[in-house]
C-alpha cells in the first residue's frame, strides 16, 4: 500500500481535515481558557473553512450551468474540479459527496450559532458542546464519504457517540438525561444491528467494499441468497433506527423533548441527512435495487412512517414533539423517492433533504430562540406560542413558513421537495406510495395548521416570553432569518439548487 | 408585463398593507381599495386594446396577451402568463369582487386591520394568478397558494356562530378538503407531463404543448378524474361539498364574497380551461356522470337551502345549487351551453357575492344571523330590503338578471344533448323561487320579533355605492350580455371544438359507445 497521498487527494480530503484539526483545536483552547465566545467562533470558524473547502471542491462543476461568456473565465480561475478521488479502500469523495459534506457542515454550523444563543445563560460549562459538535460533524463526514463497510461504521459511531453527550448536555434536567440514556441504549442496539448485518453479508461476499458486494452478491446462489437477505434487512433496521422510520421510531419523540432544543435540531438536520446519503450509496454501489425483497420491505416501511409518523402527530400538544412526528413522517416520503431508484431518484432525494434540512433547522431554531436552559424545560407547549404573532411577528413569520413548508405548500422549499418526491414516484408508476404520500400530507395539514394558528390567536393573558425584543439582532436571529429567505427562495425559484443537487453525482464505481 | 402587474399588485399592495398600518389604522383600507381599483382598471385597459375576437388560430391558441419566462429548466416548467376572453372576464370579476370585499370590511374588521387586508389581497392576487397561468406547474402553484391566506381570513377573522364548533374547525376543514383534492391534481399533472414525455421525449408543463398528449384510454381517465376531483371540490359538487357551509358561515363577510364570488370560480375556470380540453375523450365520456352530479347539487343544494335558519348558510348552500348549473353546462360541451355557463358563473358571483354582503350588513344591525329572530325588517329599514329583494330575485333566476341569461342558455344547449337532465336541472329554478322567496318572507316581512321595534340605521353611502354598482352590473348582464358572451366565444367556441372532436373519434373507435 502507498501511503502517499496526491495533491488532488489531499484537496479533496480537506474538509475531512480541517474540522479534524478544530476539534484539536477546540480542545487545546478549552483546556486552556474556558470562554464561551471565543470557543464557539473557534468552532465555527473552523466549519465554516470545511464548508468552504466542501464548496469550492463542487464550484467547477457547477460553472457549466452558467451564462456562455462566463464560463470560459471561471474554469480558468477554478481548474479542473479534483472530483471524484478515492482516498484508500475506505472513502471516495466525489462530487455526491461534496454535496452531503456541504449540507452536513451548514447544519451543524446553523446548530453552533442556535447552540450560542442558547447556551448563554446556561450555568453549567458551556464550551464542551460545540467541542461534541464538531465532533459528530466529522462522523457525519465520514459516513457520507464512506465506500466501505469499516468507514460506514467508524463514521456511524462517530456521529452518534458525541451525539450522547449533546442530548444529555443539560445534565441537571431529568428530562435531557432520560433522553440521552433512551438514545445511547437504542443507539448502541442498532449498532448491533448494523454490525451483525454486515457480518453475514461478508460472510456470503467475503469484501466489505460495497461495490464489491453488488458485484459477489449476484453469483451467490442457493442458502446464500437467504443470508444475503437477512444481512440486508439487518442493516436496514439498524439504518431505520438512526432514521427514525417506523417500526423502529420509539425512541424519536422522547429524545426530541428531551435534547436542548438546538441538538434537537441537529439530530434532526445533520444526523440523518448524513445517514440517509449513506443509505442511498449503499443501495446503488451495493445494487440493493436488485433485491425485490428488500425494496418491499423499504416500501413497507415508507408506508408504514408515513401513517404512524402523521396519525400520532395529530395528537401533540407538544411543538417538538409533533415535529419529532413530522419528521418520522417526512423520511417516510424520502424514501418514496428513494425507492423510485435511478438518476431523477438521486436527485429527488437530494433535493427533498436540502429543503427538509433549511425548514427543520428554522423550524427548531424558533424553538430555540423562545427557550433558555434558565427555565425547566424548553418552550414546547403549543401553549407556549399561543399568540405569539402579535409580539414577535417577525419570529412568527419565520416559524409559519417553516411549518407551511413542512406541509408542502407553495412558496416555500417544502413544496419543492414534496414535487420532487412525488415527480420521482409518478416516473416509475409507484402508485400506491404515492396515495400513501397525499393521504399523509392530508393529515398532516391538520396537526401543521393546528401549531400554526396558535401562533395569530390572541392569548388570553400577556404571557412572559424568553425570545428578548432584540433577538434578531444576535447572529442566531440573522440566520434565523437568512434561513426564512432561503426556504421562500429555494420556493419561488429553486432553479440554482436544483443545479448544485444535480452536480451531485454518485462518482463512485 | 400588464399580466405581471395584475397578478404582482395586490401581493405588493398587500404587503404595503400589512407595514402602513403603523401610521395609522385606516390606512389599510384605502391602499387595499387603491390596489383593487389600479387591478380594475387594468383589467378595462385590457379589455379596450385587446381584439378578443380571434384567440384560436386551427388547433392552436393564439392568446391576446402573453408574458414567457423560463423558470425551473430542469421540469421544462416556464413562468408562463396569458389571456385571452374567459381569462380576462374572470380577472375583472375578480377586481370587481375586490373592490367590494374591501369596502364591506370596512366596518366590520377592526382588529389588525393592515394584516387582514394583506391576506385578502393575497388571496386575490393568487386567484388572478390561476386565470392567467398557462403552465400546469404555474396553474398548481398559484391554487394551492390561494388556500393560505383564505385559511387565515377565516380562522382569524370568522365568527364563532353558536352551536357551530368555531371558525379554525371551519378553517382547517376547507383547508384540508381542497389541499388534499390539490395533490391529486399534482399526481395527474405529473402523471401527464411524464405520459407527453413518454410519447414525445421533452419534458414541458406548458399548457398548449400537453393539449393532445397521447396517451391509452385507461390513463386519460384516471388523470382526467384527478383533475376532476380538485375542481369538484372547490366547485364543490355534491358528494364533496362539506366543507362550503361550515366556510361561509364562520368566514367574515370579505371572505364570503370572496369564497363565494371569486374562489368557486376557479374551479369552473380549470374544468373549462383544463380538464375538458386536456383530457377530450375521458371527459366526454364521464359527461353523463358529471351532468348528473350537476342535478343532484341543483336539487340538493336547493332542498338544503331551503332548510336553513342561518342566512349565511341559506346563500352557501344557494351556491351549490347555482354551481350544478354550471357543472352541466360544462359538461353539455355546446356552445351555448358553455356561454350559459361563463355567464352564470359572472352572475352568480356578483348576486352571491351581493348577497353576503347583505347577510354582513344585517350581522352588523342585528347581531344575529338566525332567521328565526328576524322578521318585519322591511318596517325598519328603508334601503336593505328592497335591495335584498333584488338580489334574492336574481337568485332565482328572474329575467332580465344576469342569472336568468345564464341558466336559460345552459338549459337551451343543454337540451339537445340530454333532455331528461334539463328537465330535472330546469326543477331547481322552480326551487330556487322557494328559498329565495322564504329568504325575503322571514327575513323582512311578518311581524317584528323581539322587544325592540325602532328603526335601524340604514346603509351608508358606502353600503349603498357597492350594492348599487352591484346591481348596475347584473341588470347590464341580464339586458345586453352580448359583449360579455363576445369575449368568452373564441374560447368557448375552441372548448367546444375539442370536445365534439373527441366524440367523433370516439364514435369511431371500435367497441365505445
Amino acid at each position: 500500500m502507498n501511503a502517499m497521498f496526491t495533491t488532488a487527494q489531499w484537496l479533496a480530503l480537506s474538509p475531512i481535515l480541517i474540522v479534524s484539526a478544530t476539534i484539536v483545536g477546540a480542545m487545546i483552547a478549552v483546556a486552556f481558557r474556558r470562554h464561551h465566545w471565543w470557543n464557539a467562533t473557534l468552532v465555527a470558524v473552523g466549519l465554516n473553512l470545511a464548508l468552504l473547502a466542501a464548496t469550492w471542491l463542487v464550484l467547477p462543476l457547477l460553472v457549466d450551468g452558467l451564462p456562455v461568456a462566463w464560463q470560459a473565465p471561471l474554469h480558468a480561475l477554478l481548474g479542473p474540479s479534483p472530483l471524484p478521488q478515492f482516498v484508500t479502500p475506505l472513502l471516495v469523495i466525489d462530487s455526491y459527496a461534496a454535496f452531503y459534506m456541504g449540507l452536513v457542515l451548514a447544519a451543524a454550523l446553523a446548530t453552533a450559532t442556535l447552540s450560542y444563543a442558547y447556551m448563554e445563560g446556561h450555568k453549567g460549562n458551556q464550551e464542551e458542546v460545540y467541542l461534541l459538535l464538531a465532533l459528530s460533524t466529522l462522523g457525519g463526514l465520514v459516513v457520507v464519504c464512506s465506500r466501505h463497510f469499516a468507514a460506514f461504521f467508524i463514521g456511524l459511531e462517530l456521529l452518534s457517540i458525541p451525539l450522547y453527550g449533546m442530548v444529555g448536555y443539560l445534565v441537571r434536567e431529568r428530562r435531557s438525561l432520560e433522553a440521552s440514556v433512551k438514545y445511547l441504549v437504542l443507539s448502541a442496539v442498532a449498532s448491533a444491528f448494523i454490525l451483525f448485518g454486515m457480518a453475514l453479508i461478508y460472510s456470503q461476499t467475503g469484501t466489505l467494499l460495497f461495490a464489491e458486494i453488488g458485484a459477489r452478491a449476484a453469483a451467490v446462489a442457493g442458502a446464500g441468497q437467504t443470508i444475503l437477505l437477512v444481512g440486508g434487512g439487518l442493516l436496514l433496521a439498524g439504518i431505520a433506527f438512526k432514521l427514525s422510520l417506523a417500526p423502529f421510531h420509539l425512541w424519536t419523540p422522547d429524545v426530541y423533548e428531551g435534547a436542548p432544543a438546538p441538538v434537537t435540531a441537529y439530530l434532526a438536520t445533520a444526523s440523518k441527512t448524513a445517514v440517509f446519503a449513506l443509505l442511498l450509496r449503499y443501495y446503488v454501489e451495493a445494487r440493493g435495487y436488485d433485491h425485490r425483497a428488500l425494496i418491499d420491505v423499504l416500501s413497507a416501511i415508507a408506508i408504514l412512517s408515513i401513517v404512524i409518523g402523521n396519525v400520532l402527530a395529530l395528537l401533540q400538544d407538544n411543538l417538538k414533539r409533533l415535529l419529532a412526528y413530522s419528521s418520522i413522517a417526512h423520511f417516510g416520503y424520502v424514501l418514496v423517492a428513494f425507492i423510485a431508484a435511478g438518476p431523477l431518484a438521486v436527485e429527488a432525494v437530494g433535493v427533498y433533504l436540502l429543503t427538509y434540512v433549511v425548514t427543520t433547522l428554522a423550524a427548531f431554531g424558533v424553538v430555540t430562540m423562545m427557550s433558555s436552559p434558565y427555565r425547566d424545560h424548553d418552550a414546547d407547549t403549543l401553549w407556549d406560542y399561543r399568540g405569539l404573532f402579535w409580539r414577535r411577528p417577525y419570529l412568527t413569520a419565520i416559524l409559519t413558513v417553516a411549518l407551511l413548508s413542512l406541509a408542502g405548500i407553495p412558496l416555500t422549499a417544502g413544496f419543492i421537495g414534496k414535487f420532487y418526491a412525488v415527480a420521482a414516484g409518478v416516473d416509475k408508476n409507484l402508485w400506491l406510495l404515492l396515495a400513501v404520500l397525499v393521504l399523509g400530507s392530508a393529515i398532516g395539514l391538520y396537526y401543521y395548521l393546528r401549531a400554526m394558528v396558535q401562533l395569530y390567536l390572541r392569548a388570553p393573558w400577556v404571557r412572559r416570553y424568553a425570545a428578548p425584543l432584540n433577538w434578531a439582532r444576535g447572529t442566531g436571529g440573522i440566520m434565523l432569518l437568512a434561513l426564512m429567505l432561503l426556504m421562500l427562495w429555494l420556493g419561488v425559484y429553486p432553479t440554482p439548487f436544483i443545479a448544485v443537487v444535480q452536480a451531485a453525482v454518485l462518482g463512485g464505481q | 408585463m400588464i399580466l405581471v402587474w395584475l397578478f404582482v399588485l395586490p401581493f405588493i399592495g398587500g404587503a404595503l398593507c400589512w407595514q402602513i398600518e403603523r401610521f395609522g389604522r385606516g390606512l389599510p383600507r384605502w391602499v387595499a381599495l387603491g390596489t383593487m381599483f389600479v387591478v380594475l382598471a387594468l383589467a378595462a385597459e385590457l379589455w379596450f386594446i385587446g381584439d378578443y375576437s380571434l384567440t384560436l388560430l386551427g388547433a392552436r391558441h393564439v392568446w391576446v396577451e402573453e408574458f414567457q419566462v423560463p423558470w425551473i429548466p430542469r421540469f421544462g416548467i416556464s413562468f408562463h402568463l396569458a389571456l385571452d376572453g374567459l381569462s380576462l372576464l374572470l380577472v375583472f370579476l375578480t377586481g370587481l369582487l375586490g373592490v367590494m370585499a374591501v369596502a364591506c370590511s370596512w366596518r366590520e374588521v377592526q382588529r389588525h386591520v393592515g394584516f387582514f387586508h394583506l391576506n385578502l389581497l393575497w388571496n386575490l392576487g393568487g386567484v388572478i394568478g390561476v386565470f392567467l397561468a398557462m403552465d400546469l406547474f404555474l396553474f398548481f402553484f398559484f391554487w394551492e397558494m390561494m388556500l393560505v391566506p383564505m385559511y387565515f381570513l377565516i380562522a382569524l377573522w370568522g365568527h364563532n356562530v353558536p352551536g357551530g364548533r368555531g371558525r379554525v374547525y371551519a378553517a382547517t376543514k376547507f383547508f384540508i378538503y381542497t389541499q388534499a383534492s390539490g395533490l391529486l391534481m399534482l399526481l395527474s399533472i405529473l402523471g401527464l407531463v411524464f405520459a407527453h414525455y413518454q410519447a414525445s421525449h421533452v419534458i414541458t408543463f406548458d399548457y398548449s404543448a400537453l393539449l393532445a398528449t397521447p396517451m391509452s384510454a385507461r390513463l386519460e381517465w384516471w388523470l382526467m378524474l384527478g383533475f376532476f376531483v380538485a375542481f369538484a371540490v372547490k366547485l364543490p359538487v355534491v358528494p364533496f361539498h362539506n366543507w362550503l357551509p361550515d366556510a361561509h358561515s364562520q368566514a367574515p363577510t370579505a371572505g364570503s364574497v370572496d369564497l363565494a364570488g371569486v374562489l368557486l370560480k376557479t374551479a369552473a375556470y380549470g374544468l373549462l380551461r383544463f380538464a375538458l380540453p386536456l383530457f377530450p375523450h375521458a371527459s366526454r365520456e364521464f359527461a353523463p356522470i358529471a351532468m348528473w352530479l350537476g342535478v343532484l347539487g341543483i336539487v340538493y343544494g336547493a332542498l338544503l337551502a331551503y332548510a336553513q335558519n342561518d342566512i349565511k348558510r341559506l346563500v352557501a348552500y344557494t351556491s351549490i345549487s347555482h354551481m350544478g348549473f354550471v357543472l352541466i353546462g360544462i359538461y353539455a360541451g355546446t356552445e351555448t351551453a358553455l356561454q350559459g355557463a361563463v355567464i352564470n358563473m359572472l352572475a352568480h358571483g356578483i348576486s352571491a357575492g351581493a348577497l353576503f354582503i347583505l347577510c354582513g350588513e344585517i350581522y352588523e344591525r342585528l347581531h344575529t344571523r338566525d332567521l328565526r329572530e328576524m322578521g318585519g325588517l322591511w318596517s325598519r329599514f328603508p334601503f336593505l330590503p328592497p335591495i335584498a329583494l333584488f338580489f334574492a330575485l336574481a337568485a332565482l333566476g328572474l329575467p332580465g338578471l344576469g342569472n336568468f341569461v345564464g341558466e336559460f342558455l345552459v338549459l337551451i344547449g343543454t337540451f339537445k344533448v340530454d333532455a331528461l337532465v334539463t328537465v330535472f336541472a330546469a326543477s331547481g329554478m322552480v326551487l330556487a323561487a322557494a328559498y329565495a322567496l322564504i329568504l325575503v318572507q322571514r327575513a323582512f316581512h311578518g311581524p317584528v320579533r323581539g322587544p325592540d321595534t325602532a328603526m335601524l340605521q340604514d346603509l351608508n353611502g358606502r353600503e349603498l355605492a357597492t350594492m348599487l354598482t352591484l346591481m348596475a352590473v347584473l341588470v347590464w348582464l341580464g339586458l345586453d350580455p352580448q359583449p360579455a358572451l363576445n369575449l368568452s366565444a373564441a374560447p368557448m367556441h375552441a372548448v367546444q371544438t375539442l370536445f365534439q372532436q373527441a366524440a367523433g373519434t370516439a364514435a369511431a373507435a371500435p367497441g365505445m359507445p
